[in-house]
């Protein structure tokens, strides 16, 4: 309870907190309190949390290791209710605010006792990796059963169970110059760019601007570093070509330059958006920026030194401690023994003096350094250990001491008695790695730099590194490079760079680093306590080395193998220091070990700035018909067809119950067969086509003949893909001698429009014609049955004589007083009136056909009687009945193939080729259930011999399958190999329950096989 | 996320309006029939897949509902050029081999490798060649 008000760690000034701001926080339901300004992981520090997370697979204690995006173990679960739940949030990045309510995303029952732990204590040296591959492979069934019990002690934190209150937003930018990094030579570039008037996008992924000069010691021109950043912020806040995008993470680096900025809104503000005069703002965007060059200046991520129990909480990287110390004003510890091969870390244990707290000593790998940052240390009366290092830490909870030897390099060995330094915290460095994973993204491999000992770069035309980002560490260096390299940039964009002033930064003499990254133990590795190189994935340098011995050479194998820089992680931290082990174990050189790609995203990204706005009724376009509302008023059940929204059915409540859809189906049938329906056809494809050379196209791309339909007729027509096989049908009129009307099917409509241009663009430009979609122009209805002529009599200035309308004509005159084109064709096999007027008029139009209908027993059907009525004909729907792979022979329809066709009609060729001549293909059939009571399930396969032993030989399949009320029975359309020789013959529908189906193979039309009702 | 340059609007735009269509410059014979079956085969079902160039044709399905091609890297995805249908290629893998990149140079060999994409195309390079 004390905890709530003291912060132990914090110091009485100096940070960027605001001190006046006290913000209440609850961290595994105990309650904390830290300032304005902290990250969640800087008021944990403060408060003296050292468990801040178990790990994944050991359960040992974590606790805060670093203070950005490569933090390891600070994994947290944020949201105080089931809504605002995020997981796997870093408590470096998270942004501090009052009421906060965060947990860590392991430990079972909490991270104080963790029942996991004791797997890790006992099994420790039993759970190499593969362990759970390797123990609980067998049986292979229970593997489920096992993996739930391990994942629940696993496990990276957990999805929300309900729905998001929060909207996101997809913004597309556009720019000359996108610099990512706003640390000094980010900084530096933006300026260079923005004075010569580029168009600038800069961004920068933490809470404030201003990267490394915000912990910096150094002075710009004798001033705090950071003041020169707020400058050098505010003129850039002030220029109308620059665009500022704080608190906003480059995650992903995609072709020719195109990056997905993730920008957080008010996530420092609240769980969820807060309310601004009663909106709920916007909680993040993602900025989708098409940059005409890009800027990485995107830092370095410190590497810690992999040495034994280097994971228990208090160990921390060198860097980090500086950041908290000079941005937050906490002192993450008491005692601090700093383990370095290099000079930039004695910062750390400068830093930690100036605190007032005790540096034990610096422990530095290298015999003899020299620089003024050495000097300044002894200066301070630093106790300095040279070539050695901290060869393990000592504590189960919190380090309590550090064990200290002399390390022989070359030999990886330690050659000294080791000497205790009991201490609470052990800051490390290794080096310095740069940030490549933007440029990795774009597929550029990195390259080695021995000079720096890390990858840098390789840089695809129109991306440029600067700074750390590429090796440049220093300071004055980097923020030169920064100018530079923008220079660079806007040559390549036929821009010139204005000059721009630098600041002065004092000169400092360093020495060169050494190359250490697993520190030797007096023990061999595989028997030393654990050296973690993979804090959150737990991959010890025993794991890479026992992975190099089972024969895992290449680092992408040995990372597959260990999981190192797998999760969130994505090997920010451990990589160089895994794929050095590797090097060493195989005795290789680490270049030659080779590189793991990075790939997007940066850091994680939540699903809801993913989608953005395109979610719930944004998710994906409903189209309506003209018709629609009558539709709903009338009771549709819907259906959807592509973007359609269909009436499925049209059930009628009688006495407040609904009819089933069994029910109304039938009727629906009925009504067609015995009286008149109308259906609402609107959705069907329309492509107007016009020109001299329509005809000659459309004999082209159809399978049957054109050159002789008369104006005023009307004509069924299949389409092939240069395969052979059906790709669509409908029906096409003759409008005028060089005008046409196409019908595609409703789901077709685009990909035949697209078909026709592709042929008319590619292979015949010099035809002579257009096309034109007008689906959404005409508005179709359907009546069919044998009332359908009386009724549209009543409304129509059209003379429906059957000898002078005849079937497949069609006429344009009046229909309720409106333009119509009225065509004599029918999907049902009865007499068919399909009514085209203008979309704008067709309620009125359907109006009144049902108002002069209702003594005609005027019933409207859904897609679901269409369907029926149409099979009960043996017409085929494509898509349904075919499947790609469905010749117009394969269905029966050589009547509709003009083989003497002058042209090669897209598809001719194809039927003649040996696979498509063969007599056992799946042939187009009817199937009569022998028990007139069965429907057969559409899919189920077909098969001759039920007795053969499994595997039985397939012989086909049903397509269309449903109960007809004109029959009163069950029928279906299949195709069955070599089926049109097979009429009268029984096969077999074995079903998964062990049903097995009879069924008798017949013609596909069931009704009215002659025609007659639609001739009429 | 490719930036595509449409020939025909004559600016660049992004991928979401455009769709791949495969391979550029698949000519359908001029007389199906006399093709064996091995033949129609081929130009049915077979298609290069180079390491580098690659001339591959696009639609501009949501703009211009235009057909063009592309000249693209297949290892950098770099796109060197788009042109119209009818048009030949600037930049060929032979024309970067020889260090220069050369205009209406490319010569139909074997089929599949031919230029231009309508009949009178192919028989304008088909003229040139004998």
């Amino acid at each position: 309870m004390s905890k709530s008000v003291t912060q132990p760690n914090r110091l009485k000034e100096g940070g960027r907190i605001d001190r006046s701001r006290k913000l209440g926080f609850t961290f595994n339901g105990q309650h904390y309190q830290g300032h304005a300004g902290d990250t969640l992981a800087s008021a944990l520090l403060a408060n003296g949390v050292d468990i801040v997370n178990r790990s994944f697979k050991y359960s040992r204690p974590r606790g805060i290791v670093a203070a950005g995006a490569e933090e390891p173990n600070a994994l947290v679960q944020l949201g105080s209710n089931e809504a605002a739940q995020v997981p796997n949030v870093r408590a470096t990045q998270q942004a501090l605010f009052d009421g906060l309510v965060a947990r860590s995303t392991n430990g079972w029952p909490n991270v104080q006792r963790d029942v996991m732990s004791l797997v890790g204590k006992l099994g420790g040296r039993f759970m190499p990796p593969g362990f759970y591959y390797k123990t609980f492979m067998a049986p292979a069934s229970m593997w489920m059963t096992y993996e739930k019990y391990i994942r629940k002690g696993a496990g990276l934190g957990r999805s929300p169970m309900e729905a998001d209150p929060d909207s996101y937003d997809h913004l597309n930018q556009h720019c000359d110059l996108l610099v990512i990094g706003a640390g000094p030579a980010g900084l530096a570039a933006a300026l260079t760019a923005a004075r010569s008037g580029a168009r600038v996008i800069l961004a920068d992924e933490q809470e404030e601007m201003g990267g490394s000069l915000l912990d910096s010691r150094e002075l710009l021109d004798q001033q705090p570093a950071a003041k020169w950043a707020e400058r050098v912020l505010e003129e850039l806040a002030g220029l109308d070509n620059v665009m500022l995008l704080p608190r906003t993470t480059a995650n992903g680096y995609h072709d020719h330059h195109f990056v997905t900025l993730h920008e957080r809104r008010t996530e420092h503000l609240g769980e969820t958006a807060p309310l601004v005069d009663g909106h709920r703002g916007v909680r993040s965007r993602m900025h989708r920026v098409r940059a005409g060059q890009v800027l990485l200046a995107t830092g370095a991520h410190e590497r810690p030194l992999v040495y034994a129990n280097n994971d228990v909480p208090g160990n921390l990287l060198a860097g980090a401690v500086s950041t908290y110390i000079r941005r937050y004003g906490v002192v993450p510890g008491n005692k601090l023994v700093l383990s370095t091969s290099n000079d930039h870390a004695y910062r750390a244990a400068l830093d930690w003096v100036e605190a007032g707290r005790e540096v034990v000593a610096i422990v530095d790998a290298r015999a003899n350094p020299q620089g003024d940052w050495i000097d300044a240390a002894k200066a301070k009366g630093i106790r300095i250990i040279t070539g050695s290092a901290v060869i393990e830490a000592k504590g189960e909870k919190r380090v309590s001491a550090a064990r200290v030897a002399k390390i022989d390099l070359d030999a990886f060995k330690v050659t000294g008695q080791a000497e205790t330094l009991a201490c609470d915290t052990i800051a490390s460095s290794g080096g310095y790695s740069p940030v490549i994973h933007l440029a990795s993204h774009t597929g550029a491999r990195p390259t080695w730099n021995e000079e720096i000992l890390g990858f840098v770069p390789s840089l695809v035309k129109g991306v440029h590194a600067a700074g750390s980002a590429r090796g440049i560490h220093d300071l004055a260096a980097g923020m030169a490079d920064g100018v530079a390299m923008a220079a660079q940039a806007l040559e390549a964009l036929g821009q010139s760079a204005r000059a721009v002033e630098l600041p002065q930064v004092d000169a400092r003499r360093e020495g060169p680093a050494c190359a250490l990254y697993q520190v030797p133990h007096e023990k061999p590795t595989l028997r030393a306590p654990k050296q973690f190189v993979d804090l959150q994935n737990d991959v010890t340098a025993g794991g890479i080395e026992l992975a190099t011995r089972e024969g895992f050479e290449s680092i992408e194998h040995v990372k597959r193998y260990t999981a190192m820089g797998f999760g969130t992680d994505q090997g920010k931290l451990g990589n160089i220091n895994g794929m050095a082990i590797a090097a060493r174990c195989l005795g290789k050189t680490i270049p030659e070990v080779g590189t793991t790609v990075f790939r997007p995203n940066y850091t994680p990204v939540t699903f809801g700035a993913i989608a953005g706005r395109h979610c719930r009724d944004l998710f994906d376009p409903e189209r309506y018909t003209a018709l629609h509302q009558w539709h709903v008023e009338n009771g549709a059940e819907f259906e959807d067809v592509g973007q359609w929204k269909r009436p499925w059915y049209f059930p009628k409540v009688v006495n407040g119950k609904k009819e089933t859809m069994f029910d109304a189906v039938a009727r629906e049938c009925r009504a067609v067969r015995e009286k008149v329906g109308i259906l609402d056809a609107s959705t069907l494809g329309k492509i107007d086509i016009q020109g001299p050379d329509a005809r000659e196209f459309l004999g082209r791309v159809y399978t049957n003949k054109w050159e002789k339909l008369a104006v005023g007729k009307c004509r069924y027509g299949l389409m092939c893909k240069d395969d052979g096989m059906v790709t669509d049908d409908g029906v096409t009129s003759c409008l005028a001698d060089n005008h046409f009307l196409m019908t595609t099917t409703t789901g077709g409509a685009a990909a035949v429009l697209e078909w026709l241009e592709l042929w008319h663009q590619t292979e015949w430009p010099e035809l002579n014609v257009t096309f034109t979609s007008v689906t959404d122009h005409w508005a179709t209805m359907t009546i069919t049955g044998p009332e359908a002529r009386n009724l549209l009599a009543e409304i129509t200035d059209i003379d429906l004589d059957r000898d002078t309308f005849k079937f497949m004509d069609w006429r344009e005159g009046k229909v309720a007083g409106v333009p119509a084109r009225v065509f004599r064709i029918s999907f049902t096999g009865e007499l068919t009136y399909e009514i085209n007027v203008q979309a704008n008029y067709a309620m009125h139009v359907w109006k009144t056909l049902f108002e002069h209908g209702e003594k005609y027993g005027l019933t409207p059907y859904g897609t679901e009687t269409m369907h029926v009525l149409r099979a009960e004909k043996g017409f085929i729907i494509v898509g349904q009945d075919t499947d790609g792979s469905v010749t117009p022979e394969d269905l029966g329809m050589q009547w509709c193939v003009g083989y003497d066709k002058p042209y090669s009609w897209i598809g001719k060729r194809a039927l003649t080729r040996s696979d498509t001549r063969r007599t056992d293909r799946k042939q187009l059939v009817g199937l009569k259930p022998k028990d007139p009571k069965v429907v057969l399930e559409e899919g189920a396969q077909i098969v001759f011999d039920p007795k053969h032993a499994i595997p039985m030989p397939m012989a086909g399949h049903v397509t269309s399958s449903y109960y007809s009320p004109t029959l009163d029975s069950g029928f279906a359309l299949a195709v069955v190999k070599g089926g049109q020789q097979k009429m009268g013959e029984t096969v077999y529908l074995p079903m998964a329950d062990g049903q097995v189906h009879e069924a008798e193979i017949v013609s596909p039309i069931f009704v009215d096989p002659k025609g007659e009702r639609q001739n009429v | 996320m490719f930036h595509i340059y449409c020939p025909y609007c004559e600016e660049h735009r992004e991928e979401e309006e455009f769709r791949p269509k495969g391979q550029a410059h698949i000519v359908r014979p001029k007389d199906p029939e006399a093709c064996s079956d091995e033949e129609w085969g081929d130009y049915l079902f077979f298609r290069d897949n180079p390491r580098g160039i690659h001339h591959e044709m696009w639609v501009h399905a949501v703009g211009c509902r235009k057909f063009f091609n592309v000249t693209r890297n297949t290892v950098t995805y770099e796109i060197l050029e788009t042109y119209k249908m009818g048009e030949r290629p600037r930049i060929t893998a032979e024309s970067l081999a020889s260090g220069e990149i050369q205009g209406n140079v490319q010569v139909a060999g074997g089929g599949q490798q031919t230029v231009g994409a309508s009949n009178a195309a192919v028989e304008a390079v088909k003229g040139e060649q004998a």
